[in-house]
């Protein structure tokens, strides 16, 4: 075989320069029958990454099933997985990380992973139709985090307005865990019809390969980056790692890509994200099991003297590549002329399993595709509990004293960046666009409209990481059902849950394990709703020098509700209504915010859940939003009781109050043993007020509707409380609690915009 | 369906919208639906590239980021083939209305006199605002009472509107300022002024009250599922 360059040899320090282990190396070389070039071994480590290849996670992700009723498209199977949701649409959406380019370079690093989760979706031949992110940060008062927040937000403000899709939700978390590694989390969900699917293979011989998009450039060899440098003279410069995103080009692409989707001339379709044109080609091909060639001389080039291991590796954004059907070039062609972008043709589907990569006609590599992506290696991790979970979980609530003044807790516990109104942040974000928003971020779960039909779609991220932290298993069984009940509170039924599992370094046994533990959690309770898992992204190495962020498996949870004119919103809609608790509260104040934020103790076991328990709360809730019985429903999170009554009013059109003075029952039956107290059937009252238990939601309806309510919710065995009245210009709570609405709303509205306006 | 057929023009008599097209339009399927499916006015899509408008009665420029918006907003847009016919069809008398982004390129084109500056804030601004209707003799307003408040979203990063004295006094005396941002209660002050716009100005017309130029996106108050509906009044009186 001829080869176009003579590298340096490939001493082992290039291959731990590559990430490559001795023993993967040997791998290489039974995959391919000989020591691989250097362009070879880069591709390699690109693809067997854990970022490309999941080696280390794979056997965890097992866990979680991924099949159900609807389910098009599986997890892994393609860029996204694809939800049936009726007269012929489906549902495709996937969310993923961008932690480290935004760390590095907040703006590109987070508007880029708009840009990269927008091309997962319209690979697939899905319209994006709305976008939503989860993110966290350090500490708000440190001018480092604000940095980010500022740079963050804007990026994801500058991409998502730009491409003229929404974003419509999602949640903002501070602690100090994530001071210095952020995570940015982005989520994107598309429309397609059913038989408009395009799949990411490249199937029948003989057909053309065509590269879309900008030229490519050096940008984003990341990690990679140092052996280039050594290798060509003309890239003596330091190149960012962070590549820079251009959402008017993705915009371009994005309509040339969906116009093409309604041609016969489209066979496959696959975008250039991470590992770049390495990544597409062989996938393609693996997907396909066919061959597959391409010549680097024809890739469209912004920069001279790159070398075949550059190009293969680059990622250079907003490009994709696309496999078309023999004879109908024209077509392709023409569409990408009107939007003014270039189509190459670089190369063709060959019988065969193998992947030829040419250099003006010389051959710069020759692996088998599948070699790539299917044999990477697979690595089963040690795992070990860490130590602080024993000593972390104990709490004596005995040396927990009651705070005197309620009033001031609620006050503080408002002003917690965490809880705190987010408008400063989505108000920036155009939340609006395609007229289809019907529910605003700062509701449980974003909701909208599907035009020309009854349906919408509701959506909702979540994770509580204090809870992972301090018990992985029961946090990631609460990451889900607490998504869930935000997207079921709209009245929505889940369709399917993405995930993205935000981790510290997977060598440590003890991180390895929180994983495992999260992910047996997660699956549990998709196992429990009967929700598949679609799709996700693993992102490991989460440190800083204090050590690993907390565990953070977000969940993101899609649902459909067929008739919207059900929905229901989460705010105290009219004066009168009658309140009611549905659940049951117990003394659990562990891992609570307000153990945190006014006790100042990350402590104690997460509340407990009971998968039955909250499986017939979502299917009480959907019942009686589908008989319109509910004017409001608002799940019970962070701060409990008093919180999310705080935020039923302040969020209120009217800004209603309420007097909630029936709180007797709820203390009274709050009986059961508790594992974490001695202090067996009395309810404490910062545990009525702030106490996080789970399966729990405040719902609000007209007195007419009363009967209804408690007649059902006795039907599924729930408790059912009803607690007070909504109106007036107070939120009473009990004897506790008396503060002025308009008091509560604006020390609520202007947390984040006095950490955050002025020193830009 | 979510897809918007790209062409379609019915026959019949009333009202003929067009939507113009720009690399970077965003608001161009908003402001079709609104036309086409709220309002039942025959309305069609116009390509950018496209030399010659087809005859209708109404053309929108509709908002977006077009060419992305990097240069000067709508700077670049004012120089699409399609813009010269636009520029006729305003001469003759027809109706343009430019959203947003279409408020930009009508600034940049020459149509309505001023120039958008960056946000006060500098950031991204999407909310409802309230605006004060200061005109209602035009043709896009005369469904709404003189002084009415409306609650109508922008969504913008440059909307913050300048011209010189001359221009401004200009605007006032042919009492060409159509909106204005005010308080809910119809006052006016800066603390009701999103974005630093010069006398409070969110919408403007033209001497011969056929072009109107509005930062404050109508198409996004017009039903009632999405909660807001003072935008409809504006594409009725078009009607």
């Amino acid at each position: 075989m001829t080869m176009t360059q003579n590298p340096p040899a490939i001493t082992p320090k290039l291959i731990a320069l590559h990430g490559i282990t001795p023993e993967e190396y040997q791998m290489i070389i039974k995959k391919i029958g000989r020591e691989p070039n250097l362009t070879e071994l880069g591709m390699f480590s690109v693809m067997w990454s854990e970022h490309c290849s999941y080696k280390n996670s794979k056997p965890i992700l097992k866990l979680f099933p991924t099949s159900g009723a609807g389910v098009l498209v599986k997890a892994g199977e393609e860029n996204a997985g694809i939800v049936d949701i009726g007269d012929g649409l489906a549902v495709c959406f996937k969310i993923e990380s961008h932690n480290h380019p935004s760390a590095i370079e907040p703006f590109q690093g987070a508007a880029t992973g708009v840009g990269g989760i927008l091309r997962d979706i319209f690979t697939m031949g899905a319209r994006p139709i709305f976008l939503m992110n989860s993110l966290r940060f350090g500490k708000l008062d440190s001018p480092q985090t604000q940095r980010l927040v500022r740079g963050v937000v804007a990026g994801i403000s500058h991409y998502g307005n730009c491409m003229g899709i929404p974003t419509v939700g999602g949640e903002v978390y501070f602690d100090e865990c994530y001071e210095g590694n952020p995570l940015v989390n982005a989520m994107a969900v598309g429309l397609v019809t059913k038989d408009s699917i395009v799949k990411g293979k490249a199937s029948g011989a003989g057909n053309p390969v065509y590269y879309v998009g900008p030229g490519t450039g050096r940008d984003g060899l990341g990690g990679a980056a140092f052996a280039s440098r050594d290798l060509s003279e003309e890239s003596h410069e330091d190149r960012p790692a962070v590549q820079v995103g251009d959402p008017f080009m993705e915009k371009l692409l994005m309509e040339a890509c969906l116009e093409l989707c309604q041609t016969d001339a489209l066979v496959g379709m696959q975008d250039m994200g991470a590992a770049g044109l390495t990544c597409a080609t062989s996938e393609t091909a693996a997907r396909a099991a066919m061959g597959i060639e391409i010549d680097l001389a024809k890739v469209p080039q912004r920069e001279t003297g790159m070398t075949s291991y550059e190009i293969m590796l680059s990622e250079s954004q907003e490009r994709m590549l696309i496999i078309v059907k023999k004879g109908k070039e024209k077509i392709v062609e023409d569409i990408f002329e009107k939007w003014d972008l270039h189509a190459a043709r670089i190369g063709e589907v060959k019988e065969g399993t193998t992947m030829r990569v040419f250099e003006n006609g010389k051959l710069a590599s020759e692996i088998p595709a599948k070699a790539l992506v299917d044999e990477g290696p697979v690595n089963v991790r040690e795992e070990k509990q860490p130590a602080y979970l024993e000593l972390e979980q104990k709490l004596d609530l005995a040396g927990i004293p009651e705070p005197q003044d309620f009033n001031a807790v609620l006050l503080k516990l408002l002003a917690h960046p965490s809880i705190a109104s987010k408008a400063w942040i989505w108000e920036q974000y155009d939340h609006m666009v395609r007229t289809d928003t019907v529910f605003y971020p700062g509701h449980d779960a974003a909701l909208v409209r599907i035009k020309g039909t009854t349906k919408g779609l509701a959506a909702s991220t979540d994770c509580n990481s204090l809870y992972c932290y301090l018990d992985p298993y029961e946090g990631g069984k609460i990451a889900v059902a607490e998504a869930v009940r935000n997207v079921i509170s709209t009245g929505a039924r889940p369709l399917g849950m993405t995930n993205c599992l935000n981790f510290g370094n997977p060598m440590k046994p003890e991180v390895f394990w929180t994983f495992h533990q999260a992910v047996n959690g997660m699956s549990d309770a998709c196992r429990a709703f009967g929700i598949p898992v679609t799709g996700g992204n693993v992102s490991f190495y989460n440190e800083n020098p204090q050590g690993a962020i907390y565990p953070t498996p977000t969940v993101g949870i899609v649902g459909l509700i067929e008739d919207i004119e059900t929905r229901v919103p989460s705010a105290f809609q009219n004066q009168g209504d009658l309140i009611f608790l549905l659940g049951a509260t117990r003394n659990e104040i562990g891992a609570s915010h307000y153990l945190s934020v006014i006790h100042g103790r990350k402590q104690g076991l997460p509340p407990r859940l009971d998968l039955e328990r909250e499986a017939a709360l979502g299917r009480l809730i959907l019942g009686l939003a589908g008989k319109k019985v509910l004017s409001s429903c608002h799940d019970l999170s962070e701060g409990g009781l008093a919180v999310t009554l705080a935020e039923c009013a302040i969020r209120s059109p009217a800004k209603l109050g309420a007097v909630v003075d029936q709180l007797d029952m709820v203390m009274q039956s709050a009986l059961g043993p508790q594992a974490q107290t001695g202090t067996e059937g009395k309810l404490r009252a910062d545990a009525l007020y702030f106490g996080e238990s789970q399966s729990r939601c405040v719902v609000t309806v007209k007195p007419e509707h009363k009967e209804v309510l408690v007649h059902e919710a006795q039907k599924w065995g729930l408790p059912v409380f009803q607690i007070g009245k909504a109106g007036g210009k107070d939120l009473v709570l009990g004897e506790r609690i008396q503060l002025a609405v308009a008091d509560l709303s604006r020390l609520y509205e202007k947390v984040l915009p006095d950490s955050l306006n002025g020193g830009v | 369906m979510h897809e918007l057929p790209r062409q379609e023009l019915t026959k019949g008599e009333g009202l003929k919208a067009v939507i113009v097209v720009f690399p970077g339009s965003n608001c161009d399927t908003d402001c079709f639906h609104v036309l086409r499916d709220v309002l039942k006015i025959p309305v069609e899509f116009v390509w950018h590239k496209q030399g010659k408008l087809p005859q209708c009665d109404l053309v929108v420029l509709p908002g977006g980021f077009s060419y992305g918006d990097y240069l000067r907003t709508g700077a670049i847009a004012r120089f699409s083939p399609v813009m010269q016919d636009v520029k006729r069809h305003a001469e003759a008398g027809r109706l343009v209305l430019g959203i947003c982004n279409g408020f930009q390129i009508l600034l940049e084109a020459g149509l309505l006199p001023g120039a958008m500056l960056r946000n006060r804030s500098l950031s991204f601004i999407c909310k409802p605002v309230w605006l004060r209707v200061e005109n209602n003799q035009t043709p896009f307003t005369r469904k709404f009472q003189s002084g009415a408040i409306l609650q109508i979203p922008i969504a913008h990063g440059e909307g913050n509107y300048f011209c010189d004295n001359d221009t401004l006094k200009g605007l006032e005396d042919s009492q060409s300022i159509v909106f204005r941002y005010s308080a809910q209660t119809g006052e006016l002050g800066d603390e009701f002024n999103p974005n630093g716009s010069l006398g409070h100005i969110a919408g403007i017309t033209n001497a011969k009250r056929n072009i109107l130029g509005m930062m404050p996106h109508p198409e996004r108050a017009s039903e009632s599922l999405l909660a807001l509906t003072d935008g409809r009044a504006l594409w009725e009186s078009l009607v």
